[in-house]
Parts: structure tokens; C-alpha cells; sequence
């Protein structure tokens, strides 16, 4: 036990002393929570619209005017004709174009009404298909208000989307769980890999391993300072996240602290274990970015898992920040209970064996 | 207990098809500052390395205090102390947390660490250098420390690679008196050097070539054996047959 303290308290000496390290620990939550959220959205806006009216009838100004309105659109007046907006689509001026058709409004209550056409530009592809769903829901609440002033029977019926957890869609909220997530496995990934192969370029860690210290206390010592920080670094995040985007979790902190508790020591230990299988900085720092991509990209920090194909889908399982987002996205925008997430919870603490294990299992005092 | 608190035979390490160490055997006596020399790759890192338990023999057996190198290197390592070729201790602590570290990893109570360490520094005449940064002592002075650090547990051997490599001759005289009262207090020796003036200080010397020991005796009676005015000439006399470059 003294032998743990010793060497736990050698680390936060070291790490303290060190002229950057505890800048980085402040400084870099606080940054990317200010930073990230505003660049990382996908929100999409500023949606340029040409509305070719060949109708002119009183609801298809209607419609224009709430287009026009609506806070996702800009409207190019500029063509008159279908094929003059399908010229400004080819050059980008604009990205989508609505074709209300002469007498739409007349024939509402037909058996065969009009039917409005949209075409958009999919180079984009993010843009074109969220600007036409825009649209469509647009003009959907406009159709839905005219039909009940006129006290008609709605003839079709139109899809009301209505977005729960993050009910205005806000895609910054969506990230910030995420990037909490980013943060952990870059300090806690990275510092603890460093902090041993450093050791081992310094040649330090000889010293240490002709020592009778067991190399549990040993991997222990170096790994318990990251946990620390890496709690810490989550705290600081979550009070931006708090005063700047007035995001608060929704669900239980315990719940976030122990899933967060987990995420770390896993990922620490996978840390030292690449530490421990590599000679010198570089090979470390290149193995940790190749899993590290991996983990961004794949983990459905940025994209939705459910999304991908489904071999990418299976390949997940095995991707331990896969279920951390999952409980921290749940517990900060649902309110989602432990009950409910348990077997994330379980999976984290598979990582955290498995991980830790082959960590100790790689550090080697006698070659 | 045996008299012998090294006791090698046939120890052998090979690294793929290359054969580091090929088959030494020796013994060291309690007590004796015990001199193992060889040309720059001539196997004595790996050697020592095998005897603190850093290395697996590839075949062979030994003892180090008593307990079996092969088996039962986590035992060795409590009553062995080892100073590296390469300065090892902590820049970024100072010399008081270096000292502390390693008194604490070797299980020795609060007040016994400030103690020792007390007197250590009394002895090296760093008391003044307490708080300083180890990375900012010039080598002589880590080396000092090196090894003072390396016997606060008082084990019974100490293994010390090329101690003194880099070392101004004051500083040179001033470690072997360090390791003159360590042997006193019964401390065993174990130390490599190139340095052949160190080399007459030993109560015996081996001397490595090309993985092998081809000599083992008191100074005195190795110049005898090879008709030679010194050491020097004695190394050069075995070292010439060597195959193995830098």
C-alpha cells in the first residue's frame, strides 16, 4: 500500500511539475467545449429557395410567404421559369426548387389534385435532402392550416414530425455528450501511453523494474492520476456546457460518473497495454491515432451507428466509446435510467477487465 | 548459506541466432568487489542484466543471494541494488523525491527513509542539494547519487554498469571510496569498467571476450599469468583475439 501511495504521489509530482501538462488538463476541455459545438453542427441553414409560382392563386402566395418566413430558407426571386432555376441549380446559386403548378389551388378538392414538385441539388448531399424535407414540412403545416380554415376534409394526411429529448433539434446538444467523449479518450488515451513510453526512452522504467515493486502497483500508480484528470476534465466540461449552452443532464450524475469511471479506466488501460507493446514515442503515438480514428469514426460520436452498413454495425460491438455514447447521449438528453442502460454499463466493464488485464500482462520487468 | 553470493554455470542468452553470453561460469564471494570487464560488446551488460533479473537466461543456472535467476528473479530484485549504464534516476524529481521513491519501493518505513537518507547526503556532501532537481546536478554528481540510491536498502550485492563512464578522475576517486565503505559494510561488488586503473582496485576481475570469460583472477595474479606490467596490458593481451567489433 505505501509502495502505491509512493509511486502515485512520484506521478502527480511529475505531472504537476511538468510545464504543460496542467494547462493542457484546463485549458483543452474548456476550449473544444466552446469551440467544437458550433463548428461540429449540422444543422442545415441558410437553404437558398426559388419558388417558380405558375399558379399565382391565393395559397400558393401563402405558401411563398411561409417559406419566405420560415427560418431555414432564403428565397431567390431571381428566376421566373422552371428552366431558368434548373440553370441557377446547376451552378449552385441555388439548392432546391419548388414547382407550384397552375391552378394547385383550384383543383385541391378534386379527385386528382396537383401535385407540387421539388427538385433539389444532392452534390450536397446533407443539404438537398434535409432543405427538400424542410420544405416539405413547410408547406405541409401551411396545407394543413388552409384545409382547416376552409373546413375541408384533409385529403391526404400529412406527416407531422415532432422531434422529443431535443425538441428543437439542436444538433450542439447531440455533440456535446460526444465531445466530452473526445476529450476522455484523447487525455486519458493518450497521456497514460506517453507517460510509460517516455519511461522507457528515459530508461527510468529499468530502474523501476530491477525493483521488487509488483507491476499491478506498478500499472496501478501510473493509471489512478489519469482517472483523476480524466473526472476532473468531465467536470469542467459539463459546468461549460452548463453556463454557456445551458445543456444540464437530464438523467442521474451518478449514472454519467460511473459510466464515465468506467470509460476511463478501460481506455487507460488500453493505453499502457500499446505503451508496454511499443519502443519508443512514435510508435506509440501512431498505433494510438490508428485506434483512435477508429473509435471517432466508427463509435457514432459523429454519425449514427444505425446508419452505417451492417458489417460496420457488428464491427461496433467491439468499439468500447460505442456504448459510453450511448449512456451519455441517453442519460444527458433522456433522462435514461441505469435499468435501461445496464448492459452498456456491462459492456464497459468487460473493456475494463480486458483491457487491464492485457495491460498487466504486457508489462514485462523480466524480458 | 554458501560463501558465494553470485554462483553462475553455463549461463548462456541468446537473442535469435546471436549468442550474447555463451556459457559463463564464475562464483563471487560475499565481501568482494568483484571487477567484470570486457570490450564493448563483449556480453557484460547482458550478463548482469540476467543476474538482477531483468533478463531470462536462455539456458544455464545461477544464483544471486541464494535465489535462482531463472526462477525466481522477483526475490533477487529485494536484496540486489543496480545502477545502470545510462543515468536512470528522475530528472523532473529532486534528489530528496528520487531518494524517497526508491527507499519506499524497497518497503523502508518514514522515518527510516529520512534517516538514511539524511546520512547519504551527509556523506556525498549534498545536504545543500536536498530540493534541487536531479536533471540539473552535473554527471559526477548523478552518478554519486546513483548510487547511493541504489544501496539505501543496503542489499547484499550491488550490480553497477560502467559507474564511472564520463566522470572527471576527482569524482572517479571520490566513487570508488563510496564503493570501498560500502564493500566494508558487506556489500558485495559487482562492477563493469573500462577503465583499467579501476580494474587493480578489484579484490578479483573477470574478463569477458566475445561472450566468454577467458580470465578470472586476483589482479596480481593475472599479470603473472599473462607476463604483463598492468592491467592494461592484460585486457589488451585477451581483447586482441576479439571478433566482436564496436
Amino acid at each position: 500500500m505505501r509502495q502505491l501511495f509512493i509511486l502515485i504521489q512520484k506521478e502527480f509530482t511529475q505531472i504537476f511539475r511538468n510545464p504543460f501538462l496542467p494547462k493542457l488538463i484546463i485549458v483543452f476541455p474548456v476550449m473544444v467545449m466552446l469551440v467544437m459545438p458550433w463548428v461540429t453542427t449540422m444543422d442545415v441553414r441558410n437553404v437558398s429557395v426559388a419558388i417558380i409560382d405558375e399558379d399565382g392563386s391565393s395559397l400558393s402566395r401563402r405558401i411563398t410567404s411561409d417559406i419566405r418566413a420560415a427560418e431555414y430558407f432564403t428565397l431567390n426571386d431571381e428566376p421566373t421559369t422552371h428552366g431558368e432555376a434548373m440553370a441557377l441549380l446547376e451552378d449552385c446559386e441555388v439548392d432546391v426548387i419548388l414547382l407550384i403548378p397552375k391552378d394547385f389551388e383550384r383543383d385541391m378538392t378534386s379527385i386528382d389534385p396537383q401535385k407540387l414538385d421539388i427538385s433539389a441539388n444532392a452534390v450536397n448531399a446533407t443539404k438537398g435532402s434535409l432543405g427538400s424535407q424542410y420544405l416539405v414540412q413547410t408547406i405541409g403545416s401551411t396545407l394543413s392550416k388552409y384545409m382547416s380554415e376552409q373546413c375541408m376534409q384533409q385529403t391526404s394526411d400529412f406527416v407531422v414530425v415532432q422531434n422529443r429529448y431535443n425538441p428543437t433539434l439542436n444538433y450542439r446538444h447531440l455533440m456535446i455528450p460526444a465531445l466530452m467523449i473526445m476529450l476522455l479518450i484523447l487525455i486519458c488515451g493518450f497521456l497514460s501511453a506517453v507517460n510509460i513510453v517516455i519511461e522507457k526512452e528515459n530508461g527510468t522504467i529499468e530502474q523501476i523494474n530491477v525493483t521488487p515493486v509488483g507491476r499491478f502497483t506498478f500499472i496501478l500508480a501510473k493509471l489512478i492520476p489519469f482517472w483523476l484528470i480524466g473526472l476532473f476534465v468531465v467536470s469542467v466540461a459539463m459546468v461549460v456546457a452548463w453556463i454557456v449552452y445551458d445543456l444540464t443532464p437530464i438523467g442521474s450524475l451518478g449514472n454519467i460518473y460511473l459510466a464515465t469511471i468506467l470509460f476511463i479506466l478501460g481506455f487507460s488501460g488500453f493505453g499502457v497495454a500499446v505503451a508496454n507493446l511499443s519502443n519508443n514515442i512514435q510508435q506509440t503515438m501512431f498505433v494510438m491515432f490508428f485506434f483512435i480514428i477508429i473509435f471517432m469514426l466508427l463509435s457514432g460520436l459523429l454519425t449514427p451507428i444505425s446508419s452505417m452498413p451492417e458489417w460496420a454495425q457488428n464491427f461496433t460491438i467491439i468499439l468500447p466509446p460505442r456504448y459510453y455514447i450511448e449512456i451519455m447521449r441517453a442519460v444527458y438528453l433522456k433522462g435514461t435510467t441505469f435499468v435501461e442502460l445496464w448492459h452498456n454499463f456491462a459492456a464497459l466493464g468487460i473493456f475494463v477487465i480486458l483491457f487491464n488485464t492485457l495491460a498487466a500482462i504486457t508489462y514485462k520487468k523480466q524480458a | 548459506m554458501s560463501d558465494y553470493i553470485i554462483s553462475v554455470k553455463e549461463l548462456t542468452k541468446c537473442f535469435g541466432d546471436f549468442t550474447a553470453v555463451n556459457r559463463i561460469s564464475f562464483d563471487v564471494q560475499r565481501g568482494e568487489i568483484f571487477g567484470f570487464l570486457g570490450a564493448n560488446g563483449a556480453g557484460k551488460t547482458t550478463a548482469m542484466r540476467m543476474l538482477c533479473g531483468l533478463s531470462y537466461p536462455t539456458s544455464g543456472s545461477g544464483t544471486v543471494a541464494g535465489w535462482d535467476v531463472m526462477r525466481e528473479g522477483e526475490q533477487i530484485k529485494r536484496h540486489i541494488g543496480y545502477m545502470s549504464q545510462k543515468f536512470s534516476l528522475y530528472n523532473d524529481l529532486t534528489v530528496w523525491e528520487n531518494i524517497r521513491l526508491f527507499a519506499g519501493i524497497y518497503g523502508l518505513s518514514k522515518a527510516e527513509t529520512e534517516k538514511r537518507a539524511a546520512e547519504a547526503l551527509e556523506r556525498l556532501n549534498f545536504s545543500s542539494e536536498r530540493n534541487t532537481l536531479v536533471g540539473s546536478l552535473p554527471l559526477g554528481w548523478k552518478q554519486k547519487l546513483s548510487f547511493a540510491v541504489a544501496t539505501i536498502h543496503r542489499p547484499k550485492v550491488v550490480f553497477l554498469d560502467e559507474p564511472t563512464g564520463g566522470v572527471d578522475p576527482i569524482t572517479r576517486r571520490q566513487f570508488w571510496e563510496m564503493i570501498y565503505e560500502a564493500a566494508d559494510g558487506g556489500t558485495t561488488i559487482f562492477v563493469t569498467t573500462h577503465y583499467m586503473d579501476e580494474a587493480e582496485y578489484c579484490s578479483r576481475v573477470s574478463i569477458m571476450v566475445d561472450g566468454e570469460v577467458r580470465a578470472l583472477d586476483t589482479p596480481a595474479r593475472l599479470k603473472e599469468q599473462f607476463a604483463a606490467e598492468s592491467m592494461d596490458e592484460v585486457f589488451r593481451i585477451l581483447a586482441r583475439g576479439a571478433k566482436r567489433g564496436e
